[in-house]
């Protein structure tokens, strides 16, 4: 909520602003201090002003109430140290694109600001320089729920240019609600990977003191280090303590907690390795690195849908969106079936030339059309099923695959077939 | 000393309300469950720049350890999850007690976040709101200014340190706290603890606020003129105010002291030139030194010219050298040696020679020395010459820790303007003025009314029903004695009684509301008698139950038939001086009877009974 208009009035009036010094006098009472934010919860007749002691207080304000500006606000100076380099370490390139690991709160207003500069994110993990050159830039500066398939386009050119200038590693800090979908689509657009890329959350901002971002983003520069990797993952906590980090493949790994700093678990594998609080790293998929250019494909087919079934869903509320797009994932139930009566859809759907994969919102175990009569009508239906890949997975896998084929078959191939570690055949008890 | 000292005080009161940010239970734990590792690191400020002591505390790998606590923690507490809206019912209670000191509201009030690294808060800061401003109390005819309330909440629990590593419990973390600072108004001891005790009372007068040692905590601010102002911090024993005000001002006047001895003598600041002495002393036979050296430890010497006779000196009123100390030890040394003390602890007269010799001193100037690893041996005595320097200014502003003795020892320096910003995770709270008007007109029972209303209905005197409102009783009293009637026996029971237990060391507070309830419930079928309550209540107090402490002590009543065959058992044995004396006899006969039936008879039933056995002992002749 933002102020009342009689509020407005009167603090341009005073010439009063974000920052400036002022006092209110209101109901009897003066109260001095800075004008702070107004917070989208404060009733639209109540200032914000954060008084001497350091506590903010709200002062409902009247039409009588008076509003006068003591002092301009302060320019706060940052300063921009200049990042040594260090001869015979491995370098870095740091690509920020928003979200918590990068948001932070301005001390003097209290304004919540949604991106650091690149810099300052290295320059709050002084550790970082000892074991790599970091260089920084700001693609975007964006909530990951804000994160769209041309964002994921991007950065997709900005990792290859900065891989093929000589980067020994990426990181990206990225906001964690939708890390998992771009870890997914950055794992397929990227061809030819000389080293490991990876996306690095935090899941408390790095203002508190308590923020999981520094050491999320060392383990990360650890794991980058430890050389003769090459692929997408994603570095997060493994534990509430912040002294153990997985790294996970970028297309097995998924956010399972809406708040713990070990929200995000590799699904139906093993984390591809452990990285512990003294930089110990065990790893358990070493992948070779290639040699020469990175390469992009980065085309996606836009009309690619991702639902997920339900008890009740009607075949006649999706019609129209299944008709129309190219590519249909479907969260199936269990096994990764649907209610028989959405079969027929399906069929429509196959028949005209679209792609139909079935994944299950179980999401760990695989999927088996095979086993129970819908799952084998919904096969004659034409739709594929993708054994344990993960819905989100398949959905940015089949934008990529639709786009990057020449035919349907073509792109159902690919589909069934593991190319970034994607899915896999065997499923041991500890996974 | 009225118009030498101004002191102020703030009390900490927890709520007993549930948690401020969770459904918490707001309960203390035996054990705690796993130990999460963390660190907090010190965060950018506004001018991009971190503050150097927070880096190198987070440096030197300083970790916090956290346990958790199946029903008083969850994941807000472990900072892995949001705080969840402000708990209602503590709010009120801040409002309510706002209004209750006549307070200024705050419109809309805002959580926000203290910084604070020390690991108490897994966050890495306090969540603090102002509910008020202004008011004011009044005690014995004077007015104290209320500065501020504020609802907060309170820490994590120390349970160890270990190296680097301090292990905290969440159970404490998140109960919610109501914070209320004075001006600095009051002028003696004695009028600090009255203040203290009046706003306690007055939070108590809520219904809403925890009982029991630990929850309620007082920090003192003090200053005399020419002195300098003192925090001292987490005073848990109320009566121990005015023990550690008074030490306060007789501290600083003896710093003040120092201060004009040093001027006359023209004292200059000494320089931090640290000396390894190592070789004069290695064969000194004290045992600090002995220790350090076979840990492979330096001892380091730092001259102090011009400080002869301060730190120890004038028959001991004097004592610089303490405050040293202090200092030194809070950079993990056991303690420092200085001139004025020596030659003791087995640093004899030939070592302090050689040592006056290896500095070049003459005879009568001063030094420090200190035995421990030499790096810290060096930051400890960097930090005592700084302390000794200060001596020449008077009185360091500090933050100190008060000592079951009454005295204080230093902390830290007085934190500077605390760190803020803004709980942008929990949503402002108007305060409406439909709301405050609500809780104006529905204030709880003030204490002078409680009082009236004790003595009005029960029939006890004034400075009972005074002293079971301020040690909180008035509502177990009501209970009782509107369930039982005896309001005289409860009366006398938690206000007599459970002072004179408390004296002996033994803890009346810790027998819950329930089995006194159930002591009285006793006491009124007969199962014993009324002299027996002291006695019962004091093995309560040890954690027996109301049934068990009857049987363990033989406190079960007697019946009068039994009762009347053990007094006459007592006059037979007794009959020649019964047949003397006649009824006359009877008083001083009360005696053994009551030896050998205390607890078991009421007093008035067993002089009845007595008198009978006597008249009929005499009737027989």
């Amino acid at each position: 909520m933002s102020y009342s208009d009689s509020l407005s009035k009167a603090l341009d009036a005073a010439g009063a602003c974000e920052g400036a010094r002022i006092e209110a006098e209101s109901g009897g009472r003066t109260y001095r201090g800075v004008l702070m934010p107004h917070h989208e919860f404060s009733s639209p007749d109540v200032l914000i002003i954060k008084i001497g002691s350091g506590y903010n207080v709200g002062v409902r304000m009247w039409p009588e109430s008076k509003i006068t500006v003591l002092d301009r606000p302060h320019e706060a100076h940052k300063k921009e140290d200049a990042v040594p380099v260090a001869d015979g370490l491995p370098s870095i390139s740091l690509i920020g694109t928003g979200g918590t690991i990068a948001s932070y709160v301005d001390y003097r207003t209290g304004a919540v600001h949604p991106a650091l500069s690149a810099s300052d994110m290295v320059n709050a993990v002084p550790e970082i320089r000892d074991v790599a050159n970091v260089s920084a830039k700001v693609l975007f500066s964006i909530f990951s729920e804000n994160m769209n398939v041309e964002h994921w386009q991007k950065l997709a050119e900005a990792v290859a240019e900065e891989m093929n200038n000589g980067a020994d590693a990426v990181i990206v800090p990225h906001g964690t609600d939708t890390m998992g979908y771009t870890a997914a689509a950055l794992s397929f657009m990227l061809e030819g990977l000389t080293g490991p890329v990876v996306l690095v959350g935090a899941q408390r901002s790095s203002d508190r003191p308590s923020s999981d971002a520094s050491s999320n983003l060392l383990a990360a520069a650890r794991f980058c280090t430890a050389g003769h990797r090459a692929g997408v993952f994603v570095v997060m906590h493994d534990s509430l303590g912040d002294d153990s980090f997985a790294v996970h493949a970028g297309t097995r790994v998924r956010k399972m907690h809406t708040s713990r700093r070990d929200a995000f678990h590799s699904v139906n594998a093993p984390p591809v390795a452990h990285i512990d609080s003294s930089g110990t790293i065990e790893p358990h998929v070493p992948e070779k690195p290639a040699h020469g250019k990175v390469i992009v494909k980065n085309a996606m087919e836009r009309n690619t849908v991702l639902l997920q079934y339900y008890p009740g869903m009607s075949p006649g509320l999706f019609d129209d969106i299944i008709t129309r797009s190219k590519g249909i994932v479907i969260s199936g139930s269990g096994l990764g079936h649907v209610n028989e009566n959405m079969v027929p859809l399906i069929r429509k759907a196959c028949d005209n030339g679209s792609v139909v994969v079935i994944t299950s919102q179980c999401l760990s175990g695989s999927t088996n059309l095979n086993v129970y009569n819908t799952g084998r009508d919904m096969l004659s239906a034409g739709a594929i099923s993708v054994g344990d890949m993960l819905p989100e997975t398949a959905y940015v896998k089949l934008m990529w695959a639709l786009a990057n084929t020449r035919d349907v078959e073509e792109a159902k191939n690919l589909m069934k077939r593991p190319i970034r570690s994607d899915t896999g055949d065997r499923r041991t008890v500890d996974v | 000393m009225s118009e030498e000292m101004k002191c102020g005080i703030e009390i900490h009161q927890q709520l007993e309300t549930g948690k401020l940010f969770c459904s918490c239970d707001s309960a203390l734990c035996e054990t705690g469950k796993g130990a999460y590792f963390r660190k907090l690191r010190p965060t950018t400020g506004e001018t991009g720049e971190i503050d150097r002591a927070a880096l190198v505390q987070f440096k030197r790998g300083m970790g916090f350890r956290y346990q958790r606590c199946d029903e008083a923690s969850c994941l807000v507490e472990l900072d892995e999850e949001p705080p969840h809206p402000v708990n209602e019912s503590a709010l009120e209670t801040a409002l309510t007690y706002a209004c209750m000191l006549d307070a200024d509201v705050i419109d809309e009030i805002q959580f926000m976040r203290k910084i604070v690294v020390d690991g108490s808060n897994t966050s890495g800061f306090q969540r603090t709101s102002l509910i008020s401003t202004g008011g004011s109390v009044e005690v014995n005819g004077r007015k104290i200014g209320i500065l501020s309330i504020c609802l907060e909440e309170d820490a994590a629990r120390k349970i160890e340190t270990k190296g680097d590593e301090v292990t905290y419990r969440l159970d404490r973390l998140g109960i919610p706290l109501v914070e209320v600072a004075t001006a600095p108004d009051m002028t003696t001891p004695e009028e600090v603890m009255e203040v203290a005790l009046r706003l306690g009372t007055l939070l108590r007068a809520t219904k809403k606020v925890k009982r029991g040692i630990g929850t309620i905590r007082e920090d003192v601010n003090i200053s005399i003129p020419g002195g300098a102002r003192i925090e001292i911090k987490g005073v848990q024993e109320l009566r121990m105010l005015p023990d550690f005000v008074r030490n306060e001002i007789g501290r600083q006047k003896m710093l003040l002291r120092i201060k004009d001895v040093l001027a006359d003598r023209g004292t200059q600041e000494a320089l931090f030139e640290p000396v390894d002495v190592t070789a004069v002393l290695k064969d000194c036979p004290s045992k600090v030194i002995k220790g350090a050296l076979d840990d492979k430890g330096k001892v380091i010497a730092v001259r102090l010219r011009g400080f002869a006779g301060v730190m120890n000196g004038d028959d001991g009123t004097l004592r610089l050298g303490s405050e040293m100390a202090q200092y030194a030890r809070t950079k993990g040394v056991k303690g420092i040696f200085h001139s004025d003390e020596l030659p003791n602890y087995g640093i004899e007269q030939q070592h302090v020679d050689a040592l006056r010799e290896a500095l070049r001193l003459p005879p009568d100037e001063a030094f420090v020395i200190c035995a421990a690893a030499e790096k810290r041996a060096n930051e400890a005595l960097r930090t005592a010459v700084e302390r000794a320097n200060e001596a020449l200014k008077g009185v360091p502003e500090e933050t100190r820790d008060p000592q079951p003795d009454g005295t204080t020892r230093y902390s830290r320096p007085l934190p500077g303007a605390a760190r803020m910003y803004p709980e942008t995770d929990v949503p402002p709270e108007e305060i409406t003025q439909e709301r405050l008007e609500r809780i104006r007109s529905n204030l709880p029972e003030f204490p002078e009314q409680t009082e009236a209303r004790l003595t009005e209905k029960y029939g006890i005197n004034r400075q009972q029903a005074s002293q079971l409102v301020r040690q909180s009783h008035d509502e177990l009293f009501s209970e009782i004695s509107d369930a039982y009637g005896m309001a005289a026996v409860a009366a006398t029971m938690l206000t007599n009684t459970y002072t004179e237990l408390e004296r002996d060391g033994s803890s009346p507070e810790s027998v819950s509301d329930a089995s006194v309830m159930e002591l009285f419930s006793l006491l009124k079928q007969a199962r014993f008698s009324k002299e027996a309550v002291p006695a019962l209540l004091r093995e309560m107090a040890s954690g027996t139950g109301v049934e068990a402490a009857i049987k363990k002590l033989g406190l079960e009543s007697v019946d009068s038939g039994e009762a009347a065959g053990i007094i006459s058992k007592i006059v037979k044995e007794r009959e020649e001086f019964v047949r003397s004396k006649g009824m006359d006899a009877a008083g001083p006969l009360m005696g053994p009877v009551m030896g050998a039936l205390r607890g078991k008879l009421d007093g008035k039933q067993a002089s009845d009974l007595l008198e009978a056995a006597i008249k009929k002992l005499i009737s027989k002749e």
